[in-house]
């Protein structure tokens, strides 16, 4: 084996040699190479340079609980994005984990409503978040009269989740095995008992990975509440009242022009926030892998 | 009574599931039920191929062909940009990358997918724009720097995608090649890349109703002003700018025709999902039979 591994071996000085010889390789793998190298270093260079222009301008005031126009304070918004995260997941979750539980625990084979349900999560993952912003505005807001309120802007973000929870819980599910259930059958359980007791545990890091995913995008987003959530930059006295996420916040300050130093330190924290929930979610899907 | 149970939680999964169908059929009836009657008014000419945009004079011209150029012109400048470097670095991905690197690289364009677009609109407003401006003069707000910063957003998009086609190709292709005397790149230019070829475009696909469908980040850099293209380096405003910058404000056959802008991006984005559907398909496809 060790034989046959060295004569296979390719050291450096060979492959030096084989791009010398043949200078179209040698271009396209440069090519290669220069492209990861500017994608990577974009994504270096756009976090490297939000942190190191925002850090120093996150002042201890711009944490304060009132917002004023002269102090641009960032907590409400902050604790804004955390009662709309908390909201949209609360509606989302549920809905798309149990239309997951439907699809692949119970619907039968060739099931027509499978098919479609496949298509509209297809659909709803492709729409761009303005048109959901739109439809939330006139649905939400307008007809249901809820006005600019967290609840509809909850609402509109969790149709926006929905396929991506959808999506990962139905993976999650797929992939615990099947003995589990014939287990739990065999030991006399039900459906539900088994679906509950023994496929969802088998299932939550899955499932906890896309909830996490979600987070992200609720977090991040902004074209879809500045007409259903609204723009009032304060902590909402309840569901129905307006108030604006640190995403939409970032996007008033930098576009008002007045408050560029307040915009870095506030597109920092974002930006921190997004990094956290994602590293998180690769870390639960690690251990989904390890298992 | 158990059996009431199991009826029920089964009638609750049913109703879940249907609730994806039900969002889908609702966001259609209202942006088509509000958005349609506008279009009617205006004319469908007038609207689609009007060329000017002048919701305030008297009377009103509601043209929105400048923005659908807009939307078209900006995203033509992501593909060109952020496509071949996307595809690149997909082969790199797939190809070139050490496993030990990869652990680290792979998260890395997860991240950059997870970047929200404010803080990508914010970084083209605070560093491309007046990088554009010190380099060609004028305001820098452009379709030059909606182009550049939507070629580096859809990036993600195009490398996940093209890189899983690559991988869905099966290993003899390029060990085929590699045998008969061809070189790592030939095997991988001339040998995987046309066998991925449906994926990749799918990938391509995506991401052009990533950049059609992008509203934060081309408001924050393209200047918006609602006229034809008058240049690379002149501002525009795309289809979604539209609907965010006026909607505060509009009202009567205004706010409706933004609403029917936004019925025109839909169908778009419609038509775009079924390109992407029907290519995803074919590639599937592609590999039934290449298993053979």
């Amino acid at each position: 084996m060790e034989n046959i591994k060295a004569i296979n071996q390719v050291t450096f000085a060979d492959k030096v040699k084989g791009y010398l010889k043949n200078p179209a390789s040698m271009i396209l793998m440069l090519l290669v190479m220069a492209a990861a190298l500017l994608t990577f270093a974009a994504l270096l260079f756009i976090i490297a340079y939000i942190l190191i222009k925002g850090v120093p301008n996150l002042t201890p005031s711009l944490f304060s609980l009132n917002y004023t126009t002269e102090n641009v304070s960032m907590l409400p918004s902050i604790i804004n994005t955390l009662i709309m995260t908390v909201c949209a997941l609360a509606i989302a979750a549920p809905l798309g984990i149990f239309t997951a539980i439907y699809l692949v625990e119970y619907a039968k084979r060739g099931n027509k409503l499978v098919v479609l349900i496949g298509i509209t999560a297809e659909t709803l993952s492709g729409i761009p978040s303005i048109v959901y912003g739109l439809f939330g505005m006139l649905f939400f807001v307008t007809y249901l009269k809820w006005g600019y309120s967290i609840l509809a802007g909850a609402f509109t973000l969790a149709i926006m989740i929905l396929p991506l929870i959808m999506r990962t819980t139905e993976e999650a599910l797929k992939s615990v095995s099947d003995s589990y259930r014939e287990a739990s059958y065999g030991l006399g359980a039900g459906r539900l008992r088994t679906v509950f007791r023994a496929v969802l545990p088998a299932a939550v890091p899955g499932i906890l990975a896309g909830i996490i995913l979600a987070t992200g995008r609720i977090v991040g987003e902004t074209a879809a509440l500045i007409y259903t959530a609204g723009m009032v930059a304060e902590i909402p006295k309840n569901l129905m009242s307006s108030g604006r996420t640190l995403a939409i916040h970032t996007y008033v300050l930098s576009s008002e022009g007045l408050y560029t130093n307040q915009a870095y330190a506030t597109a920092v924290i974002l930006l921190l926030m997004v990094l956290l929930i994602n590293i998180l979610s690769s870390l639960v899907a690690k251990k989904l892998t390890n298992k | 009574m158990k059996k009431y149970k199991e009826q029920i939680m089964g009638g609750v999964f049913l109703v879940a599931a249907l609730t994806s169908i039900a969002a889908v059929l609702l966001i259609c009836l209202f942006l088509f039920a509000n958005g349609l009657p506008a279009i009617g008014k205006i004319g469908v000419f007038d609207f689609l191929l009007g060329k000017t945009w002048a919701p305030s004079d008297s009377p009103a011209s509601y043209g929105i062909f400048p923005m659908i150029l807009g939307s078209v012109y900006i995203t033509a400048g992501a593909i060109v940009i952020g496509v071949p470097i996307g595809i690149l670095t997909s082969v790199f991905m797939a190809r070139y990358c050490p496993k030990g690197l990869y652990k680290f690289l792979k998260p890395a364009t997860e991240l950059l997918a997870g970047i929200p677009s404010v803080v990508y609109g914010f970084f083209g407003l605070v560093v491309i724009v007046p990088l554009i401006r010190n380099i060609f003069g004028g305001t820098g707000s452009s379709i030059l720097a909606a182009s550049i910063l939507l070629g580096i957003m859809i990036l993600p998009t195009i490398i996940g995608v093209s890189e899983s086609a690559l991988r869905a190709v099966p290993e003899s292709y390029y060990e085929g090649s590699l045998a008969l005397g061809a070189s790592h790149e030939r095997s991988i230019f001339n040998i995987m890349l046309p066998a991925a070829r449906s994926g990749i475009m799918a990938g391509v696909v995506l991401g052009i109703g990533r950049a059609i469908g992008e509203t934060m980040a081309v408001i924050m850099v393209a200047g918006n002003q609602a006229r034809m293209p008058a240049g690379l380096l002149k501002g525009i405003r795309t289809l979604t700018a539209n609907i965010v910058i006026e909607m505060g404000y509009a009202a009567d056959l205004h706010r409706e025709a933004l609403i029917a802008t936004g019925v025109v991006l839909f169908i778009f984005i419609l038509i775009i999902n079924l390109c992407f559907s029907i290519l995803q398909r074919r590639k599937d496809n592609n590999g039934k039979y290449q298993s053979h």
